[in-house]
């Protein structure tokens, strides 16, 4: 647990690009996290899936410096990260969506990209200077092509509809062009065909590279996208593994057990 | 489904130009400009006249304020303390080093300076917290300073500062403070245009809609706020020190007024907080019909009731202020005439729109309105 970077560098396997370790996070009484380790491959599309209240918002939460943790360590490419601010996080190439869609309603779709733009890493830039050059602007403009909101680029972001809003989300994450995607219930809420789109695009920006962690409770959807799945319940990994052993997993199935409510649980939203 | 129609459809709504285009836009504000510089030179009643540089001084101050409260979204009802440091040390600095006429005017970027330095520990506390919690703390800070001002030997205590003596005519007078005014005026606005603009006020305006999210997007939540805060203080303490020279003495009530605060609030809710014209629209509107109203009814209490109504008036029925609602209405309006022109004509012409895009994906799922 007090590995520098370095000795841990050469403890992990090269492909590790995100490890959280020993992770423990409690609120008040309730152990929400209990020491739980999750790898995500580099390249890979991994699923974290569980059973509501397991933990795998906070797992989030805990990565990229939303909480702070009790116990454990994560680490980016073998470097520690662990309790990291979220601008931190983001700059070290960490990007995250929420459950719940969260946009800046009164920008416009445009400017909404333009925000994640100004990560500037250590170089210094005149804070007047009017927001997003000419390639900040073209760069956001491909990207809202390629998730299929450029239509929306002037309009203001609290006009889009929930489906329009999450691949907003996904479009703005993409603009710093981080290392890893978290995405947290990509698929919550929206209509079958958008949820198509939307597995295509996470497909077409993985093939060229981009590392994913996903969070999901619609099961086709991870059991068709994801090449490696690990397995939540009351705050610890209970199976990891491809879909198609997870899927025969006797504690996975265990752990859903009366998974009706996860369904009820979705409607709600 | 994979292939996607690259830029197929026009924005939905195009940028407003409630001033129609830009050359049109740069004549309006020559046109304002140029009123504003003939103002004093035309009216020369005593009255009229300092009418307009009380005006010009709440111009300062409400643009000020929506810097850092109308952009980050952080309503500061503490800004007295900025105004009332800056007048007091002015007035400090003019009794203690014997500064004695027009020179005066050269103690104004130190009132400033002041203002901002007190910016930085007033800000590193009030901004660890959010919404009615930083409202509460701002007006607690502002209430110390006035117990401050009120207490301590420097502050000559409830008997105030009286500012230099400035042996001008009392119409070269007037005059010449409301071109000083003017000037500073118009470089706060200009800045807080610039900063609306720039990549600075895109954060703020971020931080205003969502700042959790906006520092998990890079975003250096505390920094960007506490620079505005400390922008707009600068201001403030400016604005603060002419006001003082202009009145001629600052009592701890009169500097550090809670009134002030609510009046900038305000001045800034009744032009569209937020917005770059806003503020300075709702101080025009404002001041003077305050200023007029204690002049001729002569009873400051019935001019402070009535400053009240205003602002449950402005609450309930224009909680976005004026610009903002204005600019609404002409959006609508010209979506309307748009649906009207294009008509059934344009019904197949958007080969772009089918069924599989997601410009119609989810559209049943969106949101009833609602107030943000």
């Amino acid at each position: 647990m007090t590995a520098s970077p370095g000795d841990l560098g050469d403890r992990l396997p090269g492909s590790v690009l995100l490890r959280a370790e020993g992770i423990a996070k409690a609120f008040g009484g309730v152990q929400a996290l209990g020491g739980c380790t999750v790898d995500v491959t580099r390249g890979s599309i991994t699923g974290l899936i569980g059973p509501n209240g397991s933990g795998k918002t906070t797992l989030f939460n805990v990565i990229t410096g939303y909480e702070r943790l009790d116990a454990g360590d994560v680490y980016l490419d073998g470097r520690k990260i662990t309790n990291a601010r979220p601008q931190r996080v983001f700059a070290h190439g960490i990007g995250r969506t929420f459950q719940l869609t969260r946009i800046f309603a009164r920008l416009t779709v445009m400017e909404n990209m333009l925000v994640a733009a100004q990560h500037t890493g250590l170089r210094v830039r005149n804070p007047l200077a009017r927001a997003g050059g000419a390639a900040d602007r073209r760069r956001a403009m491909e990207l809202l092509e390629f998730t299929g909101i450029a239509g929306h680029a002037g309009a203001l972001a609290e006009t889009l509809s929930y489906g329009q809003r999450k691949l907003l989300e996904l479009a703005y994450v993409l603009v710093a062009d981080p290392a890893i995607v978290l995405l947290d219930e990509p698929a919550g809420g929206v209509n079958p065909s958008l949820i198509q789109h939307i597995a295509a695009r996470i497909r077409e920006l993985n093939a060229a590279g981009k590392t994913f962690l996903i969070v999901e409770h619609n099961m086709d959807f991870v059991m068709d996208l994801c090449g490696h799945i690990a397995v939540l319940d009351y705050g610890t990994v209970v199976a990891t593994g491809p879909p198609e052993i997870i899927r025969e997993d006797p504690r996975v199935l265990d752990a859903y057990l009366g998974t009706a409510e996860d369904d009820d649980d979705a409607a709600q939203r | 489904m994979t292939v996607l129609a690259r830029g197929g459809r026009p924005p939905r709504t195009p940028p407003v130009n409630l001033l129609g285009g830009p050359a049109l836009r740069r004549a309006g504000l020559a046109v304002i400009l140029l009123a504003a510089c003939g103002f004093p030179l035309v009216f020369t009643n005593q009255q009229v006249a300092s009418i307009g540089v009380d005006t010009l001084i709440f111009v300062t101050a409400t643009v000020a304020w929506n810097i850092f409260s109308g952009y980050s979204g952080y309503i500061s009802l503490g800004h007295a303390v900025f105004f009332g440091s800056g007048a007091y040390t002015a007035g400090v600095a003019a009794r203690d080093w014997h500064i004695t006429g027009p020179a005066e005017f050269a103690l104004l970027p130190l009132a400033a300076v002041v203002a901002a330095a007190i910016a930085v520990p007033f800000g590193l506390i009030a901004l660890r917290v959010r919404r009615h919690t930083f409202v509460v703390i701002t007006i607690a800070i502002f209430f110390i300073f006035q117990l401050m001002a009120f207490n301590l030997s420097f502050t000559g205590g409830t008997i105030g500062l009286n500012a230099p003596f400035l042996l001008w005519s009392p119409v070269t007078f007037d005059q010449r403070f409301f071109y000083i005014a003017l000037v500073i005026a118009v470089a706060t606005i200009a800045l807080s245009w610039l900063i609306r603009r720039s990549r600075f006020g895109l954060q703020l305006r971020a931080i205003r809609d969502d700042e959790d999210r906006a520092s998990g997007l890079g975003v250096r939540a505390m920094r960007v706020k506490l620079a505005a805060f400390v922008i707009s203080a600068f201001f403030t303490g400016l604005i603060g020190a002419l006001w003082f020279f202009f009145i001629g003495q600052v009592l701890p009530d009169s500097g550090f007024d809670p009134i002030f605060d609510l009046t900038v609030a305000l001045m800034a809710f009744l032009g569209g907080l937020g917005t770059a014209a806003g503020p300075v629209l709702g101080a025009v509107i404002l001041e003077p019909a305050q200023q007029y109203l204690t002049q001729q009814v002569n009873n400051s209490y019935l001019s402070q009731i009535l400053l009240g109504s205003v602002f449950l008036l402005v609450i309930l029925l224009l909680p976005r202020g004026l610009v903002t609602t204005a600019g609404e209405r002409i959006t609508k309006w010209q979506a309307r005439r748009r649906q009207a022109a294009a008509g059934p004509a344009a019904e197949g012409a958007q080969p772009g729109s089918g069924p599989g895009t997601p410009d119609r994906l989810g559209a049943d799922q969106r949101p009833r309105g609602g107030v943000r």
